[in-house]
Formats: C-alpha cells, sequence, structure tokens
C-alpha cells in the first residue's frame, strides 16, 4: 500500500508538468497582454513593466523562470495588484475556500448517502420519488442559478440569513448549500441505484438466511457494499466542489480564492490565474489519491501493490 | 414463546425433557410445554408441507413456480430434492424459510409444518427468529453468496451472536471451533480473512459453518457442489453428510444429479415442472421408477458399464412453460410412453409398490400400459 501511496504521488509530477505546459502555452497565446486597458497604457510604460517582470524574455526562458519559481513556492506577481504576490492573494482566501469546499463536501455525503439508502429501501414509494425529485433537481439547476434562488429566498424575501460576506456561521449556510446541491443529489442518485443492486446480491439472501434484523442487513451487510461504487464518483465531485466554488464565493462575496480566480479572468491577471490553475491541478491530484485509498479502505479485496 | 437459546451443543446433541423453546412461568404454562414435549416425542416428522403453491406474478402471467406440493421429512433425514433446471427446487426451498423475493413472487397456499410449528402462521419477526436457528441454508455459489466486506470470523460469528446470545468473544471461539470443524486447516488465524482469501471449496465450507452456526435441525442445502470442480464436490458432500450426522441435523439436498442424490440421501423427491412427480426410497427409485422422467434422469446419469467417454444421454424437448399449466400431464409433450388420456387429464401422485413410494404416471398406475 505504502508503495502504491509512493508512485501515486510520483505520479502527480509529470500530471503537474503537463498541466503547467498548457496552462502557460494558453496564456501566452490569448489575445491580450496583461497590460491591455480601457485606456491603454503609453508605450513606454508598458516596456517598463515588461521589463520589470519579465516579460521581454524568450517564452522558454519565461517558462522556466515561472517553473522554478513555483518550485520555490514562489507563485509569481499579480499583474492587477501590482503591490500583491499571488502569495498572499492565496494566503488571504484559501482557508476560506477550503472551509467552503470541505463544509459542501461533508453536508453533500451526510445527506445525499441517507437520502439514497432510503429511496432505494422505499423502491418506488413516497420517499423514493421525493428523493428523485430533490436528485433531478440538484442535477439540472447549475449551481450559480441555485445560488441566486437561495438568495432570493432566504436573504431577500424571508431575511432569515445574510446576502453575503463570510464572518459569521449565518454566512455559511447558503453558499455551502448551494455549491453542495449538486454533489448531494448525484450522490444520493449512485447510492440508490447501488443499493438496489445490492438487495439483489446473493450475499443479502445469505444474510436474510441466517435470520439478521432487517437493520442490521442494511447497515452491515448492505451500506458498505452500496458504497464502494459511490467512492468512486467522490473523486469528480471533489474536482467539482473546488471549480464550482469560483462561482459561489462570486455569488456571495466570499473572500475566498475563487473568487480572484474568477475576476483574474476578466482581467486577464496572468500571473494569478495560471498559479491557482497549478493550486487547483495539485488539489484535485491529491484528493484523488485520497479517494483512491479510501476505496482500498471500504472493499478488501482491492490490495494495491 | 422465546426462541432463546443457550445449549452450546456443538457435537453433542442434548436431551432435553421438555422443548427449549417454551417459557415455563405458570403452572398453565408448564402444562402446556408438557403437552407440546408429549406431541413432539409422537409426531414423527420434523417438517410437514402440505399443498404448497409458491407463484411468481410477473408480467406474462402467473407462474406456477411449485405447484401444490406434499411432503415431509424425518427428524435427522436426508432427503434428496432432483429435477431439471426451472422445475422449481430453489423455490421450495426458499419457501420453508419465507425467502421467496416479494414482489414477484409469493406462496399462495399450503401449510409449513416445522417441529409442530406452522411456519406460514407466523409473524414475519418470528419467521426471522427461527431463520439460521433452526433452519441453515446453503446457497449454490459460494464465490456470491458471501459478503465480500466483511471477515469470515464475523459472518459466522453473527448468527450464533444474534440466535444464542453469545457474547463476541463466545461466538468467535464456537465461529474458530466450526470453521475447524468443516475443515479450515488454521481456523484461529482464518478469521480475520476475508471471502476472496479463500477457494471456492473452502468457501462453500465456510458457508457451512454458517449455516451449521446455530446447530439447525433442517439444513437446506441448495446445489452445494454445482459450482465446484468434481474433487472438491465429493468432499463438500462428505462433509455435508459427516456434520449432518454427527448433529443428528435433517437435511434437504436440492441436486439436479441423481447419483449425488443416491449417494447422500435416504428419500428422494424427484420434480418436474412446479410437481412432485415421483417420491420413495433411494433403493426403489433406483431399482423400480415409476415415471418415465425419472427413468429419463436415470438413464442420463453416466453408468459404469458404459464406455468411457461415451455421450450421456439427455431427455429430449424442453420442460413446459410454468405460466397456466394445462390439465395434463405436465411430461406428456416429452414422453414416450404419452397416450391421450395423458393429455387429457393430469394424473395424481398415487402410490406405487415399495415404502413410501409414489408416482404420478397413468401408465404405470395399476393397469396402466408400462410395465
Ligand atoms: N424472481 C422470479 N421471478 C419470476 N419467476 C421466477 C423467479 N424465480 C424463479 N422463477 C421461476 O420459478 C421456476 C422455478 O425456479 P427455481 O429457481 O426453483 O428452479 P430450480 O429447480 O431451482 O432450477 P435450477 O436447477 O436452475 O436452480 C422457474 O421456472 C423460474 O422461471
Ligand atoms: S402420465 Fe403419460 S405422459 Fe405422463 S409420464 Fe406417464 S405415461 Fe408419460
Ligand atoms: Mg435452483
Amino acid at each position: 500500500m505504502l508503495g502504491y501511496i509512493i508512485r501515486r504521488v510520483l505520479w502527480i509530477i509529470p500530471v503537474l508538468f503537463v498541466v503547467s505546459v498548457i496552462t502557460f502555452g494558453l496564456m501566452h497565446s490569448a489575445p491580450g497582454g496583461p497590460w491591455s486597458r480601457e485606456k491603454k497604457l503609453p508605450e513606454a510604460t508598458v516596456a517598463a513593466l515588461n521589463a520589470k517582470y519579465g516579460l521581454d524574455d524568450p517564452i522558454p526562458i519565461q517558462y522556466l523562470k515561472w517553473v522554478g519559481g513555483l518550485l520555490h513556492g514562489d507563485l509569481g506577481p499579480s499583474y492587477k495588484y501590482l503591490d500583491r504576490s499571488v502569495n498572499d492573494i492565496v494566503a488571504d482566501g484559501i482557508g476560506t475556500t477550503v472551509q467552503l469546499g470541505i463544509q459542501a463536501f461533508l453536508l453533500s455525503v451526510i445527506i445525499g448517502i441517507p437520502l439514497g439508502v432510503i429511496a432505494a429501501l422505499r423502491h418506488n414509494g413516497i420517499p423514493d420519488y421525493l428523493a428523485t425529485l430533490v436528485s433531478v433537481l440538484g442535477i439540472c439547476t447549475p449551481s450559480f442559478v441555485a445560488a441566486i434562488l437561495l438568495l432570493v429566498i432566504f436573504s431577500v424575501w424571508l431575511k432569515w440569513l445574510p446576502t453575503f460576506g463570510w464572518d459569521s456561521p449565518a454566512n455559511w449556510i447558503l453558499p455551502t448549500v448551494a455549491l453542495a446541491l449538486f454533489p448531494i443529489a448525484q450522490i444520493a442518485r449512485y447510492t440508490r441505484a447501488s443499493m438496489l443492486e445490492v438487495t439483489r446480491k446473493d450475499y443479502v439472501r445469505t444474510a436474510h438466511s441466517k435470520g439478521l434484523r432487517e437493520g442490521s442487513i442494511v447497515v452491515v451487510h448492505m451500506i458498505r457494499n452500496a458504497l464502494i461504487p459511490v467512492v468512486t464518483i467522490l473523486g469528480p465531485i471533489l474536482a467539482f466542489l473546488i471549480t464550482g466554488s469560483f462561482i459561489i464565493e462570486f455569488v456571495f462575496s466570499i473572500p475566498g480564492i475563487g473568487r480572484y480566480y474568477v475576476t483574474s479572468i476578466g482581467q486577464r491577471d496572468y500571473g494569478v490565474i495560471m498559479a491557482m490553475t497549478m493550486i487547483f491541478a495539485v488539489a484535485i491530484a491529491v484528493m484523488n489519491l485520497i479517494v483512491d485509498v479510501l476505496y482500498a479502505y471500504i472493499d478488501p479485496r482491492i490490495r494495491y501493490s | 414463546m422465546t426462541l432463546s437459546d443457550d445449549r452450546s451443543r456443538l457435537g453433542s446433541p442434548a436431551v432435553t425433557e421438555l422443548p427449549e423453546d417454551v417459557t415455563i412461568a405458570t403452572e398453565e404454562g408448564r402444562r402446556l410445554a408438557e403437552q407440546l414435549a408429549d406431541n413432539r416425542r409422537h409426531a414423527r416428522k420434523l417438517l410437514e408441507v402440505r399443498n404448497l403453491s409458491t407463484q411468481f406474478f410477473t408480467r406474462d402471467g402467473v407462474v406456477h413456480a411449485v405447484d401444490d406440493v406434499s411432503f415431509e421429512v424425518d427428524y435427522g433425514e436426508t432427503l434428496g430434492l432432483v429435477g431439471e433446471s426451472g422445475c422449481g427446487k430453489s423455490v421450495t426451498a426458499l419457501s420453508l424459510t419465507r425467502l421467496v423475493p416479494n414482489p414477484p413472487g409469493k406462496i399462495v397456499s399450503g401449510e409449513i409444518i416445522l417441529d409442530g410449528i406452522n411456519l406460514l402462521k407466523l409473524s414475519s419477526e418470528e419467521m426471522r427468529l427461527l431463520r439460521g436457528k433452526k433452519i441453515g441454508f446453503i446457497f449454490q455459489d459460494p464465490m456470491t453468496s458471501l459478503n465480500p466486506t466483511l471477515t469470515i470470523g464475523y459472518q459466522i460469528a453473527e448468527s450464533a451472536r444474534m440466535h444464542l446470545r453469545l457474547s463476541r468473544k463466545d461466538a468467535d471461539e464456537r465461529a474458530v471451533e466450526l470453521l475447524s470443524k468443516v475443515g479450515i486447516p488454521r481456523s484461529r488465524d482464518r478469521m480475520r480473512d476475508y471471502p476472496h482469501q479463500f477457494s471456492g471449496g473452502m468457501r462453500q465450507r465456510v458457508m457451512i459453518a454458517i449455516a451449521l452456526a446455530c446447530d439447525p435441525m433442517l439444513l437446506l442445502a441448495d446445489e452445494p457442489t454445482t459450482a465446484l470442480d468434481v474433487t472438491i464436490q465429493a468432499q463438500i458432500l462428505e462433509l455435508i453428510r459427516s456434520l449432518s450426522e454427527e448433529f443428528g441435523t435433517a437435511v434437504i439436498l436440492i441436486t439436479h444429479d441423481l447419483g449425488i442424490a443416491a449417494g447422500m440421501c435416504q428419500r428422494v423427491n424427484v420434480m418436474y415442472a412446479g410437481r412432485i412427480v415421483e417420491t420413495g426410497m433411494v433403493d426403489d427409485i433406483f431399482e423400480t421408477p415409476q415415471m418415465p422422467y425419472a427413468w429419463g434422469l436415470l438413464d442420463s446419469l453416466p453408468r459404469l458399464d458404459e464406455q468411457k467417454g461415451a455421450r450421456l444421454r439427455t431427455i429430449e424437448g424442453l420442460p413446459p412453460d410454468l405460466i397456466d399449466p394445462a390439465d395434463e400431464c405436465r411430461f406428456s409433450p416429452r414422453c414416450t410412453y404419452a397416450r391421450d388420456v395423458c393429455r387429457q387429464k393430469e394424473p395424481q401422485l398415487t402410490d406405487r409398490v415399495g415404502e413410501r413410494h409414489a408416482a404420478r404416471c397413468w401408465g404405470t398406475e395399476p393397469g396402466g400400459w408400462i410395465q
């Protein structure tokens, strides 16, 4: 297992290399530069800025400098906030983003799995139809639409919850729910389908033939087996939570790093875009690794070596 | 009535004065218990199945999977249930434990009396308490019948904890003991292994340990060796035979192989299309079978006097559709002896020469045309 984990960690390196080349290449081939403004800057200013940030260097040299910086933990400059480095921006916002992601993840697991289990156990009953309805809505509604709807209903009309900010736990509720909606729906759907499949398994019939209680058959014999396929979608769901949080942070004005990612795209702040893309790539790779290890933990037949 | 039982009588069948499943709190209870015990001493049968019908309600119609089946099992006896695929053997066994998948399946009529208890009158909770406790079940496919995410130690100890109220530690001890009894070496070490770490034959041994964990009175073995290699088959059958003898457990052995039934059972029920078509002592069925279908099954056995590699004869044709069976002998479309009467009215299961021997065939009835 340890060997497997080490090999998986080593695999992250070439993946990140490819991501860095693509990101860098795209940013440098996009029309317009970091100094494009509505009001054109004087030629001399642009030249001075280019010199300061090393943008006159040949492209490969620029790439090597950038990657060298990354390896030393230097995420590079922001071309918009000239007084701040990407490191500063990330340090400010990452805690908030991670907190939002974890909250949404926990919420989607805590709600999604029981929802799917109940739907399967009450197969074709009212709870099943309700759960299916929730799932379909959750999957069809883009998260920004859900976010705006929640805002309008709970903040504007009912005035129960604040509209934006991140200062108090009351602020956390709407963004977390908005972000978790899609993963809740997906996890519930997968859990339901998987539970229904497990119901027909021979070992469940064996469990019944042993005279076990219905509850213990569900909890001990069915749920764990049913969760094996569900774990495989946790990887993509974590990736969704990361990318999804950009929009949610933007809608609710949450001071996380995702918000900067969105604004920096509009502002062509290439330094921020590239650095954050790399951060997200690392995060997704690491989380997929964690999911795979979790997978082996749940399913004893899987022994990575 | 409580179904708890704290005997720990692996290997030593206890002789009790009163049935252990009756709580004696009052004088009236005591009299009742004595009466029950008395009834049991005189009742010969462990299991009586009367007019059992189990049907599946499918989109195409009602499948008469088990159709008006009656039979008995004595205490400690091994009864064979033999027949081609789809004739209703498994559904019969599932009906006995009330585990027929519902929907679409349902026991529509009949009585199942196990050790004096009418199973079809029990609440589902009472029935649950009997499963695993009085009736053990071994299924066909050991590769899929064990839970892949639980250790085999857990899976064996689980029912002992549930039915015998053993502590986790005592149940584990019992599981170790059972594992060595079913012939798994280093049983203590292997408790923590998962099913995928065992071969098919070893898994079936584990399955047997699970089925016997609470020392049941009746063991249902549904084609316990069909999925295994021939050499392993013999070992597993021998294990079932020796353990059932040692524990005094009655066995219903389901197989489509009359040869296996001959080696294992005292009596055999031959099933065809949801019906019992012949029943009797193994020797009678082998020597004087009274139904062309049973001959067909016998003919399809490999014989010692045949050349090695000679092709096995099989019965021509397919079993009938079990949806809305007509009033005719269900074997008549495939029977080379069939006459008009066979297609006009279904024969009844009537007695034949020999102990408890009966068959369902016009041709072998007294005055029939088959000698
Ligand atoms: N879940 C089900 N739904 C509909 N019909 C069923 C179902 N289970 C069994 N049957 C029908 O019941 C009949 C008897 O099936 P059963 O499984 O008892 O056969 P069997 O004698 O055990 O055969 P095999 O040797 O293949 O195990 C079959 O004709 C089958 O089509
Ligand atoms: S009743 Fe007729 S058709 Fe049926 S088995 Fe006997 S001889 Fe054959
Ligand atoms: Mg079967």
